[in-house]
Order: C-alpha cells, then sequence, then structure tokens
C-alpha cells in the first residue's frame, strides 16, 4: 500500500518526451521536473511558458493538443506563493502531462495561453477572479464567477473560509 | 484560429443590433445561465455566456474539511451525475493514499456509475427535447428514470445525492434483492430506448430542428477543450473509459460511439448510442460481480462496520479517530480524470500531509464545453440558441461550483 517516492531527479526523467523536448529547445526554461503516483509534473521558468506550451502541443512525440485544465495553489505564507498548474492530454497518445510556475506573492502575472488553446479563456478568468492571478495577452480578463464588483480573491489562504470580511 | 476569437465585447445599437437577454431565468437554460445576445433581426451577430449565479464555493469549502467530509459536497456540484462526482473524488484520494481497492468494490462503481449515466442522460434527452418542442419524450424519459432513482434509494438510502461512493470502498453492502431489480431494468431499457428513438430519429420536425444546426468542427472543439458527446459529435474518437481506465473498466467490453456530423443531431446519436452501451455495461457488470468484501482492509481510513464497532475495542477506537480527527493523507498531488456523462470531470487534490486536502479543484466538463456556445452559434438564428444549450448538456451546478 505504500506510495513510491517520487523522484525529482531531472537526469533521471530527461527520457520522458515531454522534458526531452523542452531541455532540448531550451535547458534555461525547464527549474525541475517531477514524476510522482504515475504523473508526470515539469516546472517551468515564467517567462517560457507560452513558448514551452506551443513546443508541446506542436512537437510529434508530444502532442499535447488538449488542455483539460488550468489552476492554482496558494502556498501562503511561503514565497514563491502562487503555483499555477496547466494539466495538458494528448488525444493521440492518451497521456498527460502536468505544467507548473511559480509566481511570487507580489503582484503575480504569467502570460495567458489562450493563444495557444483557446479553451484556457474561462480557465485563465477562473483563476484570475479566485487567486487574482493576472494573464498577460488575455483578451477578456474579467471575473468569471464572482460578481464584478466583488473585492479580493476567495481561494487565496489569507481569505477567510466564513464570515464577513 | 482567428475565428475562435474571445472578445466578446458587445457594444450596443451600432444601427441595428441589439442586446438581448436570456436569463437567468429562462425555461431551456437548464438553471440559472445568463446568455447574453446581440441579434441582427432573427440572426445572432454575437453571444456570450454569463455564468456565476450558482457559485458557492465549494472548492474553498472543501479545504476546511476532513478528506471523508468532502465526498457529500462533489454530490452537489453535478447534481445529476453525483456519483460520477464522488467516483471522481474518491479515486483521486485513494490514489494519493495508494489505497488498492477490492474487485467487487471497484464493480458495483461501475454499475452505478453507468446507471447514473443512463439517469443523467435520460434527463438530458427529455429536457433538450421539451426544449425544441417534443413534449412526451420527457414523460417518456423520466419514467424509468423513477426506476433508477428507486434503485439509487435502495442501495444508498438517498434518490439523488447518494454520496454512496467512500474514501476505500462503498458505504454499504446492496440491500437483498438489489441485483435482481438492476437486471430486470436492464432487461427492459433497451425496448425503451427503442421508445425515445421512435418518437425522435427519422421524426422530420426533429431532424430540421436538429440537422446541421450549431456545427462545431473537430479541430474547434479540440481547441475549446470540449470533451465527452459534444467532441465525439464531430467526430473524435476519445473516451476516458476506454483510453484511460480506472476503477476497473479494462474489464468491460463496450463501444464509443462516434458521429461525424458535428450538429445537435450527431451529438444526439452519440448520447442515445451511449444509453444502450451503458445499458451492456450494467448487464457485464451484473454477470461478473464478484464476491468479496466492499471495503479496502485500511483500518485507519475506512469505517469499520458497525458490527465491529460495537464489538471490538480496536474498531471502536479507529472508528472514533477517523470520525474526530480524520487520517491524514501523504504529502503530493493527484489528477484523476473520468468520464462523466458530459465529458471530462477532472479532480485535481493536493495534500500537504494532513488530514485536510490543502486544495481541491474540479476540472468541470461543461465548464469547457460551454466555451464552444459562440463557436456553435454566431451567425445562425435565436432558435437555434436553445437547441445549441440543450445539445452541450450544461449543468449549472457543476460549471458555477
Amino acid at each position: 500500500m505504500p506510495v513510491a517516492p517520487a523522484v525529482t531527479d531531472l537526469e533521471q526523467l530527461k527520457n520522458h518526451p515531454a522534458v526531452a523536448r523542452l531541455l532540448a529547445w531550451n535547458a534555461a526554461a525547464v527549474v525541475g521536473a517531477k514524476f510522482d503516483r504515475e504523473e508526470m509534473t515539469v516546472y517551468v521558468e515564467r517567462p517560457f511558458l507560452r513558448e514551452a506550451c506551443v513546443l508541446l502541443r506542436d512537437d510529434s512525440d508530444c502532442a499535447f493538443n488538449f488542455l483539460s485544465d488550468v489552476t492554482c495553489v496558494d502556498w501562503y505564507p511561503s514565497e514563491p506563493r502562487f503555483e499555477v498548474v496547466y494539466h495538458l492530454f494528448s488525444i493521440p497518445r492518451k497521456e498527460r502531462v502536468r505544467l507548473k510556475v511559480k509566481l511570487s506573492g507580489d503582484a503575480p502575472a504569467v502570460e495567458s495561453v489562450t493563444s495557444v488553446w483557446p479553451a484556457a479563456n474561462y480557465f485563465e478568468r477562473e483563476v484570475f477572479d479566485l487567486f487574482g492571478i493576472r494573464f498577460t495577452g488575455h483578451p477578456y480578463l474579467r471575473r468569471l464567477l464572482m460578481p464584478e464588483d466583488w473585492e479580493g480573491h476567495p481561494l487565496r489562504k489569507d481569505y477567510p473560509v466564513e464570515g464577513y470580511r | 484560429m482567428a475565428h475562435l476569437s474571445t472578445t466578446p465585447v458587445l457594444e450596443p445599437g451600432q444601427d441595428k443590433t441589439l442586446i438581448l437577454n436570456m436569463g437567468p431565468q429562462h425555461p431551456s437554460t437548464h438553471g440559472v445561465l445568463r446568455v447574453i445576445l446581440e441579434i441582427d433581426g432573427e440572426n445572432i451577430v454575437r453571444i456570450m455566456p454569463d455564468i456565476g449565479y450558482l457559485h458557492t464555493g465549494i472548492e474553498k469549502t472543501c479545504e476546511a474539511k476532513f478528506y471523508q467530509q468532502v465526498v457529500p459536497l462533489t454530490d452537489r456540484i453535478d447534481y445529476l451525475c453525483p456519483l460520477t462526482n464522488n467516483l471522481c473524488y474518491v479515486l483521486a484520494v485513494e490514489k494519493l493514499l495508494g489505497l488498492e481497492l477490492p474487485a467487487k468494490a471497484q464493480w458495483l462503481r461501475v454499475l452505478m456509475n453507468e446507471l447514473t449515466r443512463i439517469n443523467s442522460h435520460l434527463v438530458w434527452l427529455g429536457t433538450h427535447a421539451m426544449d425544441i418542442g417534443a413534449m412526451t419524450v420527457f414523460l417518456y424519459c423520466f419514467r424509468e428514470r423513477e426506476d433508477i432513482l428507486r434503485l439509487f434509494e435502495a442501495a444508498s438510502g438517498q434518490r439523488m445525492m447518494t454520496s454512496y461512493f467512500r474514501i476505500g470502498g462503498v458505504a454499504l453492502e446492496p440491500p437483498i434483492g438489489f441485483f435482481d431489480r438492476v437486471r430486470d431494468f436492464a432487461k427492459r431499457f433497451p425496448a425503451c430506448v427503442d421508445e425515445y428513438e421512435n418518437l425522435l430519429t427519422n421524426n422530420p420536425i426533429w431532424g430540421m430542428r436538429t440537422k446541421g444546426v450549431a456545427r462545431i468542427t473537430a479541430e474547434d472543439a479540440i481547441a475549446l477543450g470540449a470533451s465527452g458527446p459534444t467532441l465525439r459529435g464531430s467526430g473524435v474518437d476519445l473516451d476516458l473509459r476506454r483510453d484511460a481506465p480506472y476503477s476497473g473498466y479494462e474489464n468491460f467490453k463496450f463501444k464509443v460511439p462516434v458521429s461525424t456530423g458535428g450538429d445537435v443531431f450527431a451529438r444526439y446519436m452519440c448520447r442515445v448510442q451511449e444509453l444502450r452501451e451503458s445499458n451492456a455495461i450494467v448487464q457485464q457488470a451484473l454477470d461478473g460481480m464478484p464476491e468479496g468484501p466492499i471495503k479496502a482492509d485500511a483500518p485507519k481510513v475506512v469505517l469499520p462496520d458497525r458490527e465491529k464497532m460495537k464489538t471490538q475495542m480496536e474498531a471502536l477506537i479507529y472508528h472514533f479517530k477517523i470520525i474526530t480527527e480524520g487520517f491524514a493523507v501523504p504529502e503530493g498531488e493527484v489528477y484523476q480524470a473520468v468520464e462523466s456523462p458530459r465529458g471530462e470531470m477532472g479532480y485535481y487534490v493536493v495534500s500537504d500531509g494532513t488530514a485536510k486536502p490543502y486544495r481541491v479543484h474540479m476540472r468541470a466538463a461543461c465548464l469547457a464545453n460551454m466555451q464552444t456556445l459562440p463557436a456553435m452559434c454566431e451567425g445562425k438564428l435565436i432558435a437555434d440558441v436553445v437547441a445549441a444549450i440543450g445539445s452541450i448538456d450544461i449543468v449549472l451546478g457543476e460549471i458555477d461550483r
């Protein structure tokens, strides 16, 4: 029943197609990788995120043509505070990979991937709404679920679960 | 992909266009969806769904609950397929824990999950047909749906918010005679599907309202993140039950219906065929139902049987500990996706090693499918919007969470 320990050594994981492609393209873009519970995670440096996504979508060995999900995790009070998480799926190869970008708590922003997958539109708006992450280049970055005039971002860890703010 | 532009800035009154609000209270929006239409006569220039009216902050609530207390919350996300939500969440937590499930628990889950799919598709078919004007189908569909809800009630004590799947197994052994009732249902259900098809498939009015309406190409559907029948109706052969099996689906033989039309009729055909396939899976699950325990052997995670709790000291202690303190889940993160009746439903659960989830995120199939609405409707007629919304099969509870 015990879970096998996570593999975080980039050397051991460089044969995974997504990691191999990204390293061959730009070794500076990949901060690290993790293989845990049969799931692959690649940590990408913030400025390279959009281009890395284009590469993973178009490369024939990767073909991650389907954006499953974009979400965020708030690690308040540690820094870098936010992790934006992208779940990609390859319809031809039936495989998943998770991309992560770490953002600081001070004016967090990352480039939008709506130009890579239009599906990111609502996902990024939701993350903006609930976490206050700015997606630069998003065509219509407005609140999605909360009312337009709402103050604060409810899924941040410093936002109370109940009661008035 | 320029035609998938996501700038829905609607500006009124450039001579001949008009802004029209459809919803939030409109019978064909299946809940509280507001659609803002910019129209030129009967033609739609632009369309923008406005969501969030049912937002309840479930993801935030989950962070304040023990892992086992989240299960009843997942029921309430997508109230047409509560068991699929239960399944996806418990699979994610079991993956975090590294739990192995006994065969009977897995098969029971498949059985109940497919009954849920039939239930959900029946509600969809009834309401979708009623939106377009075929009233009778609704009554037929709800007749069979009632049977399924009675089965759920027999197994779990609840008709809709079942919470039947628990971390490490299922809540209860099904009552005596339950499998016979399911078998009886599965035997007569194909004839019921024939009945629905008799009313609709070759009906010329149904054809005129659905064929060639709200078309979307496979490329656009993939780019916009559509999944489930909305994607398969455009000819993309993707079903997570077959392509990324979970909960023992690899033991079942079933076809994945795909249509290439990309219109409302194609999505209708996909779902109607799925009714038959799901029924076939139910029959296979009944025929091969293994014997054995329904819960994993993990006393620190799974609640003990009532009988043991009353007679054995150790079981009582575990019971007390799980209820009062929950159980710690090893650090890590998991994304578990299942094929819900609407498409890819995913749960992303992050654990920080405590008894409460650090973060639970639900990937709602409907939220992504909703994004295809502008691509389907722009340049078409207002009357087709109703058909398009129905054909995506939206559940606002899931979209807004």
